[in-house]
């Protein structure tokens, strides 16, 4: 295979990785403004994810270091097209990534309540916004024949993106709360099981037609034919429709597995409908940007995937063990 | 694109100044505590002694605080490169981008993965293995100043590299992982870093001192940051000048700069202060106190050598790439500098005055020395900045040494109200974070060390 290709590829597995691991973080931030009675039970929740949310949102800094490595133009337009759409995304995560870190090292109730808040403002929103950011790879934005960018910030919303982001939303709920029912014990575990049960419909049917807009938004804008987008996003559906009998039928362990699958593969969906290029171009769809064009020279990408060979399995296996390492249930702490 | 007369391309640079010095504020600090705290925690582990369990949490904390807000400040430099530099991005992104992904999966899924196991890990974890996820965390941090300081050395001194259609290609990546440029810049970086680790437990420890509580403790912390201090602040005073050394090699024009030395002189005298004479129209200055010979042995080894001047060097550069300026802006070179060079002195001299007196046993009785040791604090932080100032100032009017220059490498499709925007979030967001962080900082610094209750394996060093 092109090593350009295999690229593109490993592209579309660290974005799945991270949505699928930051996802359950992000739905655990959000479901903090609804399911804690106390905040006994707030500090369970931030313990689920404590050990491992930074390692989970590392999958983005490798997603938007490989692209800068193996694809420059692509990273130089989408970044700089992207602009304020990520200046938020990165004042979100900041804020985010530090009320982790600096809510438990007060007792203030203030003190703990801005950052909780903090926190799930940040989790509804950056999810939201960066399933705005990969629609729009596929539903394309207006570049020049330079390939820079060449509209504002209104082109990067429309109904599908919208719709993207809260699809995007609603699944990283929903992979929060079946994240919650396996991670937590006694009450708490009950009302995310509750959660996960009101949010699963309302999750799937967004999803579903979020899946089936991207599909639709390929053969439109980016010249696909129907295959092979459909097929990541039917295995998408069926994984969403078997996620919430299970949950339904209180089968957690497999529920997870479900909504894990249906994030891969709304992101699997994107990036196959995206196929052959990695930034449509709308109106002018001569000017979008190629998997060929965007691609650093083969001795760089060759280097770079004898180290990935080398890295990747390792960083699997090591955060595997993390997990294996906090598999146990956190209960309500003491006092 | 001009707003109010300042173009983009200044906002981009003020921003990322700004957010890069700010973010380089945070990272010596976890380069050096990490392995500090490690190295606590590893004598606890072999002498079992509380005491060291205590100062392991009590650093622990501080590390913590710190490490947070360094990884979440890391972020914007990532992406700040693409969405203001997006000319620079697709020029260097072939070769710039490589250590950049390479540091990622090598170094951050390991220092942010093994940060969570230690944290979370007291309980979970044998003695053993809880100890070597702290020592992981330790080469994490490590492993990513190294691949961030190949990107950035590859700037200064392109190597391992060619320019073809217009894009800077990969063509060695021995050649660029290795640069003797590279090299320099990390192991400087690398004792930066322990500097700034051990001088901050050092100033921590002396203020518990000077408070009289704990001291059995402090007195071990301040030991062992004076074991590190030592050595570390001496032989980075030999290992930067080397550095400069290698930098007039490379990058003739800042060196010069750095000397504020307009004329070539042969031999060279060294200026420890002036006044004036930093400006194409001023070159000579109205009050200066010069070392004789002192530069010709800095600049190139040999007292009696020539050391070429700015005019000199911006007349062989305007002869290979053609007519321009090449000056960059002296005066804060010449500053930065100086304040880099001055205060890594004070911090060898304060590290050997400490371990003096701790050898003749006044160390916790000597209290002009503890409320030094509390003001030290603050100087690897300026004159790690003033490192960078050097550096990156140092380089203009280039981006990428020789390859490409900074005013045509910002983002054509940003405009400057968009910059100013980002730049006054940043601005606010950072002005918020610096104050939360000091005040927790000086808060986890001040309390007394957590008590180890007996008969059960140690808690959670910090409880979330």
């Amino acid at each position: 295979m092109d090593l350009a290709v295999f690229w593109f590829c490993l592209i579309a597995v660290l974005w799945s990785g991270y949505f699928i691991l930051e996802g359950f973080d992000f739905g655990v931030g959000m479901l903090l403004a609804l399911l804690p009675r106390d905040e006994r039970d707030r500090t369970a929740m931030f313990d689920t994810v404590g050990p491992v949310w930074d390692g989970n949102e590392v999958w983005l800094v490798v997603a938007a270091g490989a692209t800068f490595a193996a694809f420059p133009a692509w990273y130089a337009t989408m970044f700089s097209g992207f602009y304020l759409v990520l200046l938020l995304i990165l004042v979100l995560l900041i804020v985010r990534a530090i009320s982790f870190e600096w809510r438990a090292r007060h007792e203030g109730v203030r003190w703990r309540a801005t950052w909780r808040w903090l926190n799930t403002i940040a989790s509804v929103c950056a999810p939201l916004l960066w399933g705005i950011a990969l629609a729009n790879l596929v539903h394309g934005v207006p570049l020049s024949g330079e390939g820079d960018f060449a509209g504002d910030l209104g082109d990067l919303f429309s109904p599908y993106t919208l719709l993207a982001g809260v699809a995007v939303v609603l699944l990283c709920a929903l992979h929060g709360a079946t994240f919650l029912t396996l991670r937590t014990t006694g009450e708490l575990r009950e009302r995310a099981a509750a959660a996960a049960r009101r949010l699963c419909v309302p999750a799937a049917l967004v999803a579903c037609a979020f899946l089936a807009a991207t599909v639709d938004v390929a053969v439109e804008r980016n010249d696909k034919d129907v295959f092979p987008p459909v097929l990541p996003a039917a295995l998408g559906a069926a994984a969403l429709v078997l996620g919430t009998v299970l949950v339904l039928r209180r089968k957690s362990g497999w529920a997870f597995v479900m909504t894990a699958l249906a994030i891969g593969l709304s992101v699997a969906t994107i990036f196959t409908g995206l196929y052959p290029r990695v930034l449509v171009s709308s109106p002018d769809f001569a000017n979008s940007l190629t998997i060929a064009d965007a691609a650093a020279a083969h001795y760089a990408l060759s280097v770079m995937t004898v180290v990935a060979a080398i890295f990747t399995p390792l960083v699997l296996l090591y955060q595997g063990w993390t997990y294996h390492v906090f598999r146990a249930r956190v209960g309500r702490s003491p006092g | 694109v001009t707003l109010l007369g300042v173009t983009s391309v200044d906002l981009a640079r003020a921003q990322f100044g700004l957010t890069s010095l700010y973010h380089f504020l945070f990272v010596p600090l976890t380069l050096g505590l990490a392995p500090l705290v490690a190295t606590m925690q590893t004598i606890w582990h072999r002498t079992g002694e509380d005491a060291w369990l205590r100062l392991t949490r009590f650093f622990g904390t501080l590390l913590l605080i710190n490490f947070a807000i360094g990884v979440a400040t890391g972020l914007v430099q990532e992406f700040q490169f693409g969405m203001n530099w997006s000319v620079y991005s697709e020029f260097v992104g072939g070769v710039f981008g490589a250590p950049l992904a390479i540091e990622g999966l090598a170094a951050f899924f390991l220092e942010a993965t093994f940060l969570g196991l230690w944290v979370f890990g007291w309980d979970r974890l044998s003695r053993r293995i809880h100890l070597a996820t702290i020592w992981l965390v330790a080469l994490g941090t490590w492993l990513s100043a190294y691949f961030i300081l190949v990107a950035n050395s590859w700037m200064q001194h392109p190597v391992g590299s060619t320019v073809k259609d217009g894009e800077a290609q990969l063509t060695n990546v021995g050649d660029l992982i290795f640069s003797r440029f590279a090299l320099y810049a990390f192991t400087h970086t690398m004792l930066v870093g322990l500097t700034t680790g051990s001088i901050v437990v050092l100033g921590v420890a002396c203020w518990h001192l000077a408070r009289g509580r704990n001291s059995d403790l402090f007195r071990r912390a301040a030991a062992l940051a004076l074991i590190v201090a030592v050595p570390v602040t001496a032989l980075n005073l030999v290992v930067g000048s080397r550095f400069g050394l290698a930098t007039t090699d490379y990058q003739p024009m800042k060196i010069a700069a750095a000397e504020a030395l307009w004329d070539t002189e042969k031999p060279a005298s060294f200026s420890l202060f002036q006044i004036g004479g930093f400006t194409q129209e001023d070159q000579t200055p109205s009050v200066h106190i010069d070392v004789p010979y002192l530069l010709s042995f800095l600049a190139t080894g040999s007292f009696t050598a020539q050391v070429d001047g700015l005019n000199a060097v911006q007349a062989q550069e305007q002869q290979k790439y053609g007519a321009g300026d090449y000056v960059p802006p002296v005066a804060p070179v010449y500053w930065a500098m100086r304040v880099m060079a001055y205060l890594g002195a004070l911090m060898a001299l304060v590290a050997l005055t400490g371990a003096w007196l701790y050898r003749k046993g006044k160390l916790a009785t000597s209290r002009w020395f503890l409320r030094t040791a509390v003001v030290a604090t603050a100087f690897p932080f300026l004159a790690a900045l003033a490192g960078w100032v050097l550096t990156e100032v140092g380089r203009q009017p280039w981006i990428v040494q020789g390859l490409l220059k900074t005013s045509q490498a910002n983002s054509p499709s940003v405009s400057s109200a968009t910059i100013a925007a980002s730049l006054g979030a940043f601005v606010l967001l950072y002005l918020v974070l610096a104050v939360a962080d000091l005040v927790l900082m000086r808060r986890f610094a001040r309390v007394d060390p957590p008590v180890v209750v007996r008969e059960e394996i140690p808690v959670a060093a910090v409880s979330y």
